[in-house]
């Protein structure tokens, strides 16, 4: 079904039956992939499904224990991400890895230098060449900006311009558009397109369905390890490749059904707190979130959100403002205090603050109840009441585990993230608070995760939400709040919130722009 | 891997058996003493080669070897030997690796085994003709509680303003050496005795269990090791510990306070040290001389590291470095070697330990768990909530 497709070139890049075991597991079995020249291939698939160590495989990080990659038609060893380079192969990680004190073109040309003589290095021309293949792929950019002064949409461009400087012809990109927002989004495609049109291949990483469907030529599916399936954009849809990816039909869109929000349970007033090296982050926000609603933060990640959900919950200390909890005021309440409030709180990083990732899941299940009954008497512990519980709670959300003795860093992420939601869900809450709950994480776990909370909310939970996923707080939210540059610059009702307007509030902060039309306090 | 096609290593770890969980916990210790006495061979033939006037003999690595093994356990006394001179690196061991489990180094093990010492001397003299239960329990008290404070200090300063302890401890080290030549040649000298030492300790002395030299210590030490095991794994505040060297940042999350906690656990890794030097003074020395103080604290790290921080561990790495030095007199008797042979053992054993990841890739060990673990919890012995 894809012989008639795209223009009849021999393959760019082809990969044949790439498999390479690690021990316990294949995490590439047997996989094919045939990449024309001037095509946006897809590849789609959960985490854990075998992307990245394909990629790595392309990438020369890792060698395939059988299989061979072809480059035009011929077969090639790839030895290491410079011998990679050399052949044209560049990849745009998800995190970028450029230099921000240095500027546009020092990065550029950071590894590759273009050198005047034996010493300088030709500044100049390296200039003349940085802006000109800007222009050439729809951008203008300014070789002496300081990369840390950039967006991270151009900070992403930047990561372009460096492959294309090294005369990229395949280019890898590893979820280009996580940390975007929606028009960032639309103008990255617009380079992606332009690249295409040149003759470039991309390989395009992603386990977003709509974004694989608008910007791809052909999609390739991957799952445990395995090709399922390849699909071109006109002959599928986001339900087919759901089910592809994940093997069972999705429920995509979450039905939140109606919300019943009663009184208030959360008052934040003119909260500000400091970051880490003590800049202002948030600036004077306020806001009420009441029982049985979700109030969703949508803003770009940077801007705030995590200093105020940190401050609420107890972990940072608030310069000024108040928060009260059902009308206590509970400012600089530590986190136990908070816990035992009744408030729940799924921290962004899961890693860093959810889990204790070298201990035993059954420990990682009580790491915020450890010290009451029935799980301690006093001082002593009880295992076997830890144990117990943790057997029911990995029954009850579904956390695939072979045991709760196993250390939670064997676990994957989507299950990691279950148990985090297991143990701060697992009781009667007043209040909620997620921050980026579903970072990460694949198909399946999302929608479990989702169905967790508006269950929550269900029962009169008080839920605050902030994901720097603008389709997650517009699908969750009963109310949105956009926070840019520490305020919350403009309150919308989550329903009938437009995508597009909320996006650009989040971008620009609605101050050269006129308010999102659904504007409600 | 979101359930991968094949076992991964996460069932393949919960279905392994018993012995392979031995092995993998065992496998680099064991390796790792066998690699040291291997390279102590090549330094004896070495030291042949380059010492002149003696006939080469290339077995005298053996006759060594084995002049140890019979000098620690060639007879009950020399068991009993082997057994006193282990006592303070089980306390010592105990201290560093609790230490290590809440994140901490604490190299100040020396300084805290010296100040409990002086401590125990200071009480032991005092009471030196009370009743020997209150005599000793006093003393011994004297002794857990100055070395604490010496612990105190530092875990305070960590707390307080971040001064990280693997500074303050050496600084307190020194502070500790000077102290005690201080007080044992200035008040705590007997008068007009030609050479700075204190009195006796009289009836705080350690009473005898175990054959001639047998000390009450031995015991304590058994049931120090229980109790820390015990307080690590199967209380709240171990619980604490743990997270707070595993994860700071989620220790907070969760409630837990971790400056309140480096504060109590360098307190107590100090008391244990401190218990250390007081089973020396008490059990075995009865008096302070300005020379008292031998590698005991520095030894402990070692103990803690072999034992890769557990606390049931500390016990048979505590004997083997303990064997070593009570055998190393016989050795340099049978073989000529010097006792010094057992300083070389003890710093390959370090090495060897700290290269462990590399030994580990080099022999093709994968399911083996790391040589030194400081703050990570150690499976097997103490997995927390195993049943």
């Amino acid at each position: 079904m894809t012989d008639e497709t795209g223009p009849s070139l021999a393959p760019a890049l082809e990969m044949r039956g790439i498999t390479k075991r690690y021990p316990g597991v294949v995490a590439n079995d047997g996989i094919n992939l045939q990449v024309r020249p001037g095509e946006i291939h897809a590849l789609l698939g959960e985490n854990g499904a075998g992307k990245t160590t394909l990629m790595n495989v392309l990438y020369g990080l890792a060698t395939p224990d059988e299989g061979e990659i072809l480059l035009d038609g011929k077969v090639v060893t790839i030895s290491g991400p410079s011998d990679a380079i050399a052949r044209g192969i560049n990849m745009v990680h998800q995190h970028f890895m450029l230099v921000p004190v240095l500027t546009v073109a020092e990065n550029i040309l950071l590894g590759d230098e273009t050198m005047a003589n034996r010493i300088f290095l030709d500044r100049r021309e390296a200039h003349r060449r940085i802006i000109e293949l800007g222009r050439r792929f729809g951008f203008e950019i300014d070789p002496e900006a300081k990369v840390g002064s950039l967006s991270v949409g151009w900070q992403q461009r930047v990561e372009i311009l460096k492959a294309l400087y090294r005369n990229a012809r395949i280019l890898v990109l590893d979820e280009p558009t996580a940390v975007l927002t929606p028009q960032e989004t639309d103008e990255i495609f617009g380079v992606l397109r332009r690249l295409a049109a040149e003759g470039h291949s991309i390989v395009f990483i992603s386990h977003k369905l709509y974004e694989v469907l608008e910007i791809a030529d052909r999609i390739t599916v991957i799952r445990r390890g395995r090709v399922v399936g390849e699909r071109l954009p006109s002959a599928t849809d986001e339900d087919d490749l759901a089910a592809l990816m994940v093997g069972r039909e999705v429920q995509l869109t979450v039905d939140r059904g109606e919300s019943h929000p009663a009184g208030v349970v959360l008052e934040v007033a003119g909260l500000e707190v400091r970051d880490d090296r003590g800049q202002p982050a948030v600036r004077g926000v306020d806001l009420e979130v009441r029982a049985g609603e979700i109030f969703g933060i949508a803003g770009v990640a940077g801007n705030g959100q995590d200093e105020l959900v940190e401050a609420i919950v107890g972990l940072r200390k608030p310069a000024a403002g108040s928060v009260r909890l059902a009308g206590k005021d509970v400012t600089g309440h530590s986190p136990r205090m908070m816990n035992e409030d009744a408030v729940a709180y799924v921290p962004a990083d899961r890693h860093r603050f959810g889990l204790i990732l070298s201990f035993p899941l059954a420990d990682n299940l009580v790491l915020t109840s450890y010290y009451r009954s029935p799980y301690a008497r006093g001082i002593v512990r009880d295992p076997r009441a830890i144990q117990r519980d943790a057997v029911t709670s990995i029954e009850r959300y579904d956390i695939r585990t072979p045991s709760a003795t196993v250390r939670a860093s064997t676990l994957s992420g989507g299950n990691q993230q279950k148990a985090v939601v297991a143990r701060e869900f697992d009781r009667d809450l007043k209040l909620l608070v997620l921050d980026q709950p579903t970072r990460g994480l694949d198909v399946g776990s999302i929608e479990f995760i989702h169905h967790q909370v508006i269950a929550k909310r269900d029962a009169g939970t008080a839920v605050l939400l902030v994901s720097a996923e603008l389709d997650e707080v517009l699908e969750m939210s009963d109310r949105i709040g956009v926070m840019f540059e520490g305020r919350i610059v403009a309150v919308v009702d989550g329903r009938t919130a437009d995508k597009n307007a909320v996006g650009l509030l989040m971008a620009t902060g609605g101050e050269e722009r006129p308010p999102v039309p659904a504007a409600t306090a | 891997m979101s359930a991968p096609p094949s076992p991964a290593p996460a069932q393949a770890r919960s279905r392994r058996s018993l012995g392979a969980r031995a092995w993998a916990v065992l496998a680099v210790p064991a390796l790792v003493v066998i690699l040291s006495l291997l390279l102590g061979a090549v330094v004896i033939l070495g030291s042949e080669l380059i010492v002149t006037g003696r006939k080469f003999d290339p077995w005298l690595w053996f006759t060594a070897y084995a002049a140890l093994v019979q000098g620690a356990y060639g007879s009950t006394d020399a068991v009993i030997q082997t057994l006193v001179y282990s006592t303070p690196l089980v306390f010592g061991g105990l201290a560093v690796a609790f230490g290590f489990k809440a994140g901490l180094f604490n190299i100040g093990a020396q300084g805290q085994f010296l100040v409990g010492a002086l401590g125990a001397v200071i009480v032991g003299v005092a009471l030196a003709d009370a009743p020997a239960p209150i005599a000793i329990v006093a003393a011994t008290i004297a002794g857990i509680v100055a070395g604490g404070i010496w612990g105190f200090v530092p875990g305070f300063l960590k707390a307080v303003s971040g001064a990280h302890e693997v500074v303050s401890t050496i600084m307190l080290n020194y502070v500790a050496v000077q102290l005690l030549a201080a007080l044992v040649s200035g008040p705590l000298k007997v008068p007009k005795s030609p050479s700075p030492v204190t009195y006796d300790v009289g009836n705080a002395a350690f009473p005898i269990v175990i054959g001639a030299t047998g000390h009450i210590g031995i015991i304590l030490a058994i049931v120090a090791a229980g109790f820390v095991w015990w307080l690590l794994f199967r209380t709240t505040w171990g619980f604490e510990i743990r997270s707070v060297g595993a994860n700071p940042d989620a220790a907070r999350y969760a409630g837990m306070r971790p400056k309140l906690l480096i504060v109590a656990t360098m307190t107590f890794s100090g008391a244990l040290a401190g218990l250390a030097g007081t089973s020396v003074l008490l059990g075995v020395s009865h008096s302070m001389t300005s020379s008292f103080g031998t590698t005991v604290g520095f030894d402990s790290i070692a103990v803690a590291l072999l034992a890769r921080s557990n606390p049931l561990g500390v016990l048979p790495a505590a004997v083997l470095f303990g064997s070593m030095r009570a055998g190393a007199g016989l050795m340099q008797i049978n073989a000529g070697i010097p006792v010094e042979l057992v300083d070389v053992l003890q710093a390959t054993i370090l090495l060897f330990l700290v290269a462990s990841p590399v030994l580990r890739r080099l022999l093709r060990l994968r399911n083996v768990e790391a040589g030194i673990t400081t703050a990570a919890p150690s499976p097997g012995l103490g997995a927390g909530t195993a049943p």
